[in-house]
């Protein structure tokens, strides 16, 4: 088939098409805005809509530009680290991110493990049944929750009828229940990932470590948890960026101890109303996960493009 | 080597689904608990339902969700699938990195900078917030996932029939809408669905991005969570979360037996050539 000049030519313009529109709706829609997040947090507070100073004057042209510049401040910033509140919200927020996604490795482990050792004829309903909470309500989700750990809750009239305990555990409104949301709601985002490493390992590697007298606990840690690795960081990633900025579940299952830094932005938004404040606490945030979402991001890249 | 399953991972398997279900679990069985309070069993009965029918704020609340699942979900699926065919077909040009960089990062990050982030570009354009700002940014953090889920799909996926489509003289776009998103279609609905559902969910960003009158059914749950528990939020969440579990589970087979259809008229084409 000769391919004309003018075929050519709708071709290219089919491409740039296809290109076209989905970058241009990123770069608009998610991309843009984070300048308009960096340039709020070092403007003004102001009682006036909307409520920060200065706001870009576009009629005013390169000259208007530079006054606005020239009208920045770091105030915002310099109250971050005024007020022990923030600090204190972003170490607590990625410790209880990081505590919370070792929990969910080791719960999800077994699972994952559980499931990629099953028969073959298992497989596609056990990844539905845990891909299928994902799909029902986050929000609904953590809610549940709070009948199951609430004083007069399931969980202590369970263990008050089984005699354990004599009076009931609290453990809504504190860290504990938060742990508990967390590896929750995420485990499945850690369970597909190292699942998909797993099924694909090659088995006759367990098979020659056996034949050649290694025990099963040693081939576990010199064989299949190396292999496995890819999928354990990805998983991870998965739980601990988002988990760091989490709202939902501090706010409905943790307590006045309970302080993560999703919860002080909203607050802060919310409740303040202070625009460039919580812009400058997103701002950090955003800093705080940037190494480890580039890191997500490369080898969420590298895995796509072995694939194809 | 065992070949049967061993006790181990028996055991793992039902611990987890058993953590995974037993909440949603119960949360089923209390919608229908005669009592007000959620934790005591004081009989069967269906008059919570009853009740959301009643509650008007609560239905409304769920038609703004739906309308907007709706919308967000189908732009998602159309920028999500161009997306996927740049990142899987369109091989190197300028700017591949920024592009992939754009679709995984709002898979991770968390949902509270994008919702500031969104917020704050429309009232530096001077957008009045409301129903079709909820929109725009639903669509712009779903089109992500549906890129992810497309993307797989294309992945693998057998380039024969498209090259020959293409030598036979079949013109690219048409060769797309006739060869590519039929088979890719599994995973187009997939990711409309979950576009779908994840706006139908989302509670941080439509909060920020809301203006009057546009409340979505998240946006009701929580705020009536905040003031206590209501069975009335147990019996609207076991009906989400039926039509979820209904939906997901038809489409599943549906593929499955699309996809088993396809391999057998595949199969009896090759016998009939060869």
């Amino acid at each position: 088939m000769e391919e004309t000049g003018a075929d050519k030519m709708k071709t290219r313009l089919g491409r740039l098409f296809v290109i076209g529109v989905p970058y241009l709706w990123l770069l608009v829609f998610f991309l843009a805005p984070f300048f308009i997040v960096f340039k709020i947090s070092l403007s003004q507070t102001a009682v006036a809509i909307p409520p920060y100073l200065p706001v870009f004057d576009w009629s005013a042209g390169w000259n208007g530009f530079v006054e606005t510049l020239s009208e920045f401040n770091f105030a915002n910033y310099v109250w971050l680290t005024e007020d022990d509140l923030y600090w204190r919200s972003y170490v607590s927020s990625v410790v209880i991110a990081f505590t919370a996604t070792l929990i969910t490795l080791l719960v999800g482990y077994p699972l994952a493990y559980g499931m990629a050792r099953s028969p073959k004829a298992w497989r596609p309903t056990l990844l539905m049944l845990v891909i299928l909470p994902f799909w029902t309500s986050f929000l609904i989700r953590v809610y549940a929750w709070i009948g199951i750990l609430k004083n007069e809750g399931l969980l202590n009239q369970f263990l008050m009828w089984l005699g354990v305990i004599s009076e009931p555990l609290v453990i809504l409104n504190t860290n504990t229940a938060v742990y508990i949301g967390i590896v929750y709601s995420y485990l499945p985002f850690l369970v597909l990932p190292l699942y998909a490493s797993l099924e694909k390992m090659d088995e006759s590697l367990l098979e020659a470590a056996q034949d050649l007298g290694c025990p099963p606990w040693k081939a576990f840690w010199t064989i299949t948890f190396p292999l496995s690795l890819p999928g354990v960081v990805a998983g991870c990633f998965l739980v601990f960026i988002p988990a760091v900025g989490e709202f939902v579940i501090p706010d409905l299952l943790g307590g006045s101890e309970t302080l993560m830094i999703g919860k002080t932005l909203w607050m802060e938004f919310f409740n303040n109303r202070d625009w460039p404040v919580s812009s400058a606490v997103a701002v950090v945030l955003l800093l705080i996960l940037v190494i480890p979402i580039v890191y997500f991001q490369h080898h969420q890249q590298k895995t796509a493009e072995k694939a194809a | 080597m065992r070949t049967g399953p061993s006790w181990f991972n028996i055991t793992s398997i039902v611990l987890g689904f058993a953590f995974l279900y037993l909440p949603i679990l119960i949360l089923v069985i209390f919608s229908f608990n005669e009592s007000r309070l959620v934790t005591v069993w004081a009989g069967f009965s269906t008059k919570w339902y009853g009740e959301l029918l009643n509650n008007q704020q609560l239905l409304q609340s769920a038609f703004v969700s739906l309308r907007v699942a709706f919308l967000s979900a189908t732009a998602a699926t159309v920028l999500g699938t161009m997306a996927a065919l740049v990142l899987v077909r369109l091989g190197r040009f300028r700017g591949r990195t920024l592009f992939s960089g754009m679709i995984y990062a709002p898979l991770v990050m968390p949902e509270i900078i994008l919702a500031l982030s969104f917020l704050l570009l429309f009232v530096a354009i001077d957008q009045p917030r409301g129903f079709w700002t909820i929109v725009l940014s639903h669509t712009t953090f779903a089109m992500c996932f549906v890129a992810v889920v497309v993307q797989s799909r294309l992945v693998g996926f057998d380039r024969s029939l498209e090259e020959a489509a293409l030598d036979l003289g079949c013109p690219p776009a048409r060769t797309f809408f006739v060869i590519t998103l039929p088979l890719i279609l599994p995973g187009v609905v997939a990711g409309w669905m979950l576009a779908f559902t994840l706006s139908l969910d989302d509670l941080v960003i439509s909060s920020f991005t809301t203006g009057p009158g546009a409340t979505t059914l998240p946006m009701m749950i929580y705020s009536q969570v905040r003031l206590g528990v209501t069975p009335e939020i147990n019996a609207a969440c076991t009906i989400l979360v039926g039509i979820v579990t209904v939906a997901v589970i038809v489409t599943s087979v549906v593929t499955r037996r699309s996809e088993l259809r396809r391999e057998r008229d595949e199969r009896r084409a090759v016998a009939a050539t060869g």
